[in-house]
């Protein structure tokens, strides 16, 4: 049944948007003693963060942007005390595993360029950078059953993955018990900056707000120009396949193929630029199926149960915009794509620079103690202005 | 066996009767039906076992969605029992946790 009137309704501060960026923001801001709700548009929505591979993944990334790469690692080291919270506040396992990942490839050349670009990226940072490359029999050591086609990989011991459908229903579990507000009003249509605060127009009525985060994903774009901010986001459709369940054979993830928890196969990776159209083709299937028993010909016997496309979140260069707005202060936005690996960046730094200000953390994490600074300047939406 | 069940059949056109072997006992299934109703009609309700908790599984929705009549047919793995039409002998176990992966392909490479 559709409300037709409503009286305004007030929070101190309303996401727009829970997908799993919008959620972990949100629980970091509850931890600020936030009042916090969540406005979200309903399943017809774009969704990532229910079509995603859920690989917490830091080889290779930010070989353009040392602060990416920075952020992503901090991420990555923050994840398993998120974890934990999750695990004691909602007794969900996510199924956070970080042994490392390897990133196999199919030829001496891509394994040479894969190389060349984590020995860069390793320079970069004053040879703080683990990784190693692999021969296809210490590929083996790992997994035994990478078929013979497989050049060799690169190692990189702080990857991992994670299921990222339990981390979606954790994180709301979450939310929720700590008094957080979900509303599936609709699509936020309007936000109008008030003298203090903002307006939003939902087709279930008007909410008022005094801070406003936008964190809806795609729907990004339209929303950020209305408070002084740009979201130039570009859809980039990624096709995943699903196996039958079979007894766990693959312990580490690969950036293609990861098993999960329960045993099914997850395959993907596949990148098209199709606009807004999140379905599957045979073509991208059988291309992803064909690689994926290239490097592991046992999958050969598996059957496909599933697959489904969904829309990536990206910006030109591939890297997140975290922007409070100049010109209606209140308003912050926070997007990017590869949301599973920074979700604890996300509920850890960014929702903490949200509430206070403050781009310091004392970060407590089992590896490190040192404080750690948002390298926030670094995802301003002006790099993309000619 | 098939006394056993409370799995009624309607009755209907064909007279034509088959066996099947469901967990190593003879069961008489007509021609059409699916592996799950034999299951079903041999008095068995649990297909398979969860690959994660063990628990017991029932075919659910009989059409292919629930994935949970998931059976050993002729000797492959989680089979869609639901999904397949019995026929004369067939061999019909149910599917215990998850199968292993038969690594037949990267047999024989060295290692
Ligand atoms: C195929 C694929 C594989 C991926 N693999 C990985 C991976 O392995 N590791 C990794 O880290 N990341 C991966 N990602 C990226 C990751 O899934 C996304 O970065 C993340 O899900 C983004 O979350 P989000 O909350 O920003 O977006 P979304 O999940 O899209 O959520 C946005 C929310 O906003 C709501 N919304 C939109 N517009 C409005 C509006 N106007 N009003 C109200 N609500 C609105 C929607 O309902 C939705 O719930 C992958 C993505 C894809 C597509
Ligand atoms: S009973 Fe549901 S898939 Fe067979």
């Amino acid at each position: 049944m559709q409300a037709t009137s409503h009286a305004a309704r007030t929070a101190d501060l309303c996401l727009v948007g829970g997908g799993l960026v919008g959620l972990a923001v949100g629980l970091g801001l509850q931890r600020n003693g936030l009042k916090v709700t969540i406005l979200d548009e309903g399943d017809i929505a774009l969704r990532a963060s229910r079509g995603n591979f859920g690989l917490v993944w830091v080889q290779g990334k930010g070989d353009t942007l040392p602060d990416y790469a920075s952020i992503t690692r901090h991420s990555a080291r923050l994840w398993p005390q998120l974890a934990q919270r999750l695990q004691e506040g909602t007794g969900i396992d996510i199924e956070l595993q970080q042994r490392g990942g390897l990133y196999l490839c199919l030829s001496e050349q891509e394994l040479s360029a894969r190389e060349t670009l984590l020995l860069q990226m390793q320079q970069q940072v004053g040879d703080d950078y683990p990784f190693q490359r692999l021969d296809l029999k210490q590929v083996r050591e790992f997994i035994p059953q990478a078929g013979p086609e497989v050049a060799g990989a690169t190692w990189c011991p702080e990857d991992g993955h994670l299921n990222p459908l339990r981390l979606l229903r954790a994180l709301t579990e979450l939310f929720v018990r700590q008094g957080g507000q979900i509303q599936n009003s609709g699509r936020v249509s309007r936000i109008t900056p008030l003298t203090r605060g903002f307006r939003l127009a939902t087709p279930q009525g008007d909410w008022h707000c005094d801070k406003v985060v936008l964190s809806a994903g795609l729907g990004n774009r339209e929303l950020a120009p209305q408070v002084g901010l740009s979201a130039p986001l570009i859809p980039n459709r990624g096709q995943v396949l699903i196996t039958e369940r079979v007894q766990p054979f693959l312990h580490y993830p690969t950036g293609h193929v990861r098993q999960t928890g329960e045993g099914t196969v997850q395959i993907g990776d596949s990148k098209e630029d199709v606009g807004f159209d999140s379905g599957t083709t045979t073509e991208v299937m059988a291309q992803i199926a064909a690689r994926a028993t290239r490097m592991f010909p046992l999958l050969r016997d598996l059957r496909m149960v599933r697959a489904w496309g969904a829309l990536r979140i990206m910006t030109a260069d591939g890297y997140p915009i975290y922007q409070a707005s100049t010109q209606h202060p209140g308003a912050y936005l926070v997007t990017c794509h590869s949301g599973v690996t920074l979700g604890a960046l996300h509920e850890g730094p960014v929702a903490d620079w949200i509430a206070t200000g403050d781009l310091n953390t004392n970060t407590n994490t089992n590896t490190n103690t040192n404080s750690y600074r948002f390298p926030l300047e670094a995802f301003h939406a002006r790099r993309f202005e000619i | 066996m098939p006394g056993a069940s409370k799995f009624e059949r309607l009755a209907c056109a064909s007279n034509d009767w088959i066996q099947v072997m469901v967990e190593g006992q003879p069961v008489k299934v007509r021609p059409g039906d699916s592996a799950a109703a034999a299951l079903l009609a041999a008095g068995q309700s649990a297909a398979r076992t969860s690959a994660v908790s063990g628990d017991p599984r029932a075919p659910y929705c009989l059409m292919g969605i629930c994935f949970e009549c998931l059976l050993e047919i002729d000797g492959v793995p989680n089979v869609q029992g639901c999904m397949v039409q019995v026929a004369d002998g067939m061999n019909i176990r149910r599917q215990q946790g998850a199968p292993v992966l038969n690594d037949s392909l990267a047999a024989g490479v060295p290692a």
